[in-house]
């Protein structure tokens, strides 16, 4: 008899399903993955539903509800390792532009009744509300990443997840620089990896989806922005995209706003 | 004295997003079916407000991994509208063939993972996979040639990062598209031997009559042009979606309704919508299958929306096909938008149905307003009533095989709850 199969479960919070869609995704890969693991929750996959506790729990979304605040919290408790999967999960995502806003204005705009609405005020990554063992990036995450990160936990190992710059993989790919031959503005060097550098290889500047790569210098980076013509509002508006409430990049975006020079 | 009856989903599984069901009856009669859509609302409405219009593309794409293109480029038609862009053809060509690859993917998810389960009892795709090893194995192939199309396309499967106003970044080498022309041979068959298989299927016997809406186009099976036409003769341009159509905000949902202005009528939009509106319009190869289908001129029974899903798939290999072996090496990957004042309108076919966007913006191409209806808020009502008229005529079966035929009847729709919630959970009360 095999030894009993590590358990998955998938969560859903705020989010559009492209992260928990890349697990679906791995067209090669699923039916081998589903022998090496038991999906015991995963509904936008399956009906079938296995309590928990469970190995490994995979997290999408953003918390942006007072249920969800809750919600995380029961499925931290019922989860021995929990990986926050994608830019909503780990920064709080596109819906985290509220956090810069005023939330019941968003509402007003969007619903007749704002009343019948519940939400909180941020949009919050899962560590801001519960302890989380691994933090995958991007919008979308990368299907090859997601492998590793399964990999790793069901194997009792770190992710090999490298924390360097969108520039080092363009590099790698032997793509001209679209900021020094053509002076598109790229967020590359601050941005972390693992895309494989897709929008310099599509001659555009990289906008960010995977968030502030380790140590990044932004004010550095802003000023060759200004000097490639980006003015105060262009420069907030390009930090604040899907990490917009990532540390640097918010940050970034606050000292743009409150500069009054420009 | 009546007996009450309650028969409720929490959360629904295999479809797109948070919703439920809750459905209650009184004796022989159902008092009240509500899909509740508790998906969190995430305000893209609001906060495209103040963006400039170039934005508008990659942020809205966000609204759903399933169907990103469809967000793209509603909101770059609404761009180039407004800003007087004059679209090249061979650039709409390539737009469409992107377009083929979403169908492709999305379909191919739905029909073999999320739907068919139902039909042959399993819970799911991988659990189907044991006693069904080679149909699963085509099917993740399928989807996974949809994949690659728009990332051949696009620069990746979900959020493809190569569309703007405009048109591309970058357009493809004649030799990186003819890669891909094996597999699309390849999947034209075995979405043409899938659909016989699928023919064979049972199907419950249950028809309505919809009010179909889809895009209607007099040279093609609509994609990303058309007019919006209707099974009773609606015939209007896009810009005239905001007065056919009124979007109301009830409480047990986080999408809003929406319901035919003049009628009072819920719409019907997806495949079926397509398919009835659109039939002669399909490609050889797929209205031939569309026959031997069994399908008619006209499909009102939405567990056969299965069978629609499928022709389509083959369509838009068929058409894919068709699009690559005409590519010719792009002059310009894009034309050049200059921002102006006013408003504009988008509107392709999701894999769900019309996806419709409007902006305004100002002198300065910042966006003051916005609108995104996409076609799973549409279809709500259209949801409630089937399953009104399904429990209605199913009292008799026991809570847990209603239950079962509830939520088969909600995943005929292939609901993206994520669109629509800017939207799932059944709960039955019988009485």
């Amino acid at each position: 008899m095999s030894a009993r199969r590590p358990t998955l479960a998938v969560w859903k919070f705020a989010s559009c399903d492209g992260c928990q869609l890349t697990l679906l995704g791995c067209e090669d890969e699923l039916l081998t993955l589903a022998d090496t693991i038991r999906i015991a929750h995963f509904p936008e996959a399956s009906s079938v539903r296995v309590e928990g506790p469970w190995d490994l729990s995979l997290v999408e979304g953003s918390v942006t509800t007072p249920e969800d605040a809750e919600r995380i919290r029961e499925i931290r408790r019922a989860s021995k390792h929990l990986v926050t999967i994608g830019a909503c999960a780990t920064a709080g995502g596109i819906q985290a532009l509220r956090n810069f806003a005023d939330v019941e204005a968003f509402t007003r705009q969007v619903y007749a009744r704002p009343d019948w609405i519940a939400t909180l005020a941020t949009s919050d990554p899962i560590a801001a509300h519960v302890p989380v063992d691994f933090e995958l990036r991007g919008c979308p995450i990368d299907k090859g990443q997601l492998l590793e990160v399964i990999n790793a936990f069901v194997y009792g190992r770190r992710p090999q997840i490298p924390a360097s710059s969108v520039c080092e993989e363009c590099k790698r790919a032997g793509h001209v620089c679209v900021m020094v031959a053509h002076g598109t503005p790229c967020l590359g060097p601050v941005t972390q990896g693992g895309c494989g550098a897709l929008c310099p290889g599509c001659h555009r500047g990289c906008y960010g989806c995977f968030g502030p790569k380790e140590t990044p210098n932004a004010p550095a980076l802003s000023a060759w922005l200004s000097r490639l013509g980006m003015g105060r509002d262009e420069l907030v508006r390009v930090y604040r995209t899907f990490n917009a409430n990532a540390d640097t990049f918010r940050e970034e975006s606050l000292r743009h706003e409150r500069d009054t020079d420009h | 004295m009546s007996e009450t009856r309650t028969i409720e989903v929490d959360y629904l599984a295999r479809v797109e997003g948070e919703g439920a069901l809750y459905v209650r009856t009184e004796g022989d009669r159902v008092e009240e079916v509500k899909l509740r859509i508790f998906e969190s609302p995430r305000f893209f409405e609001a906060f495209l407000r103040g963006r400039d219009f170039r934005e508008a593309p990659d942020i809205t794409a966000r609204i759903c991994g399933i169907c990103p293109v469809a967000y793209q480029m509603g909101a770059a038609q609404a761009m180039e509208q407004i800003c007087g862009v004059h679209m090249d053809a061979e650039l709409e060509d390539l737009r469409r063939l992107i377009y083929c690859g979403e169908w492709i993917e999305s379909h191919a998810l739905h029909v073999f993972m999320l739907h068919l389960p139902d039909f042959l009892g399993y819970p799911d795709a991988i659990t189907m996979a044991k006693d069904h090893p080679e149909l699963v194995r085509k099917a993740l192939r399928l989807k996974k040639i949809g994949n690659a199309l728009m990332r051949l396309v696009g620069g990746r499967e979900v959020h493809p990062v190569n569309l703007r106003v405009g048109g591309f970044y970058r357009t493809p080498t004649v030799d990186e598209l003819a890669g891909i022309r094996e597999d699309l041979v390849w999947g034209l068959d075995a979405a043409a031997e899938a659909a016989e298989f699928l023919a064979g299927l049972e199907f419950p016997d249950f028809e309505m009559d919809y009010e179909f809406v889809a895009l209607v186009h007099p040279d093609e099976y609509p994609i990303i042009h058309g007019r919006i036409g209707s099974s009773s003769g609606i015939d209007v341009p896009v810009s005239d979606y905001d007065r056919i159509f009124t979007e109301t905000h009830v409480v047990h949902s986080n999408a809003l309704h929406s319901h035919l202005t003049e009628s009072g009528r819920p719409a019907f939009m997806g495949p079926m919508a397509r398919f009835a509106l659109n039939r002669e319009r399909l490609t050889p190869k797929a209205a031939a299958l569309a026959d031997r289908s069994g399908l008619g001129t006209v499909c009102r029974n939405p567990f056969k929306s299965i069978l629609v899903r499928t022709v389509e798939i083959a369509f838009a290999f068929e058409e894919a096909l068709r699009l690559l072996d005409a590519y010719r090496p792009i002059a310009r990957p894009a034309v050049e938008a200059s921002p102006r004042a006013g408003t504009g309108f988008g509107a392709t076919e999701a894999p769900r149905g019309v996806c419709y966007h409007r902006y305004t913006l100002d002198e300065a191409g910042i966006i003051r307003d916005a609108k995104i209806v996409p076609p799973t808020s549409v279809n709500q009502p259209t949801i409630e009533a089937d399953l009104h008229s399904l429990v209605q005529s199913h009292l008799d079966l026991p809570d847990d095989q209603l239950r079962h035929r509830c939520e088969q009847a909600i995943r005929n729709y292939d609901p993206c709850i994520s669109c629509a919630t800017h939207f799932l959970d059944l709960t039955v009360e019988r009485g």
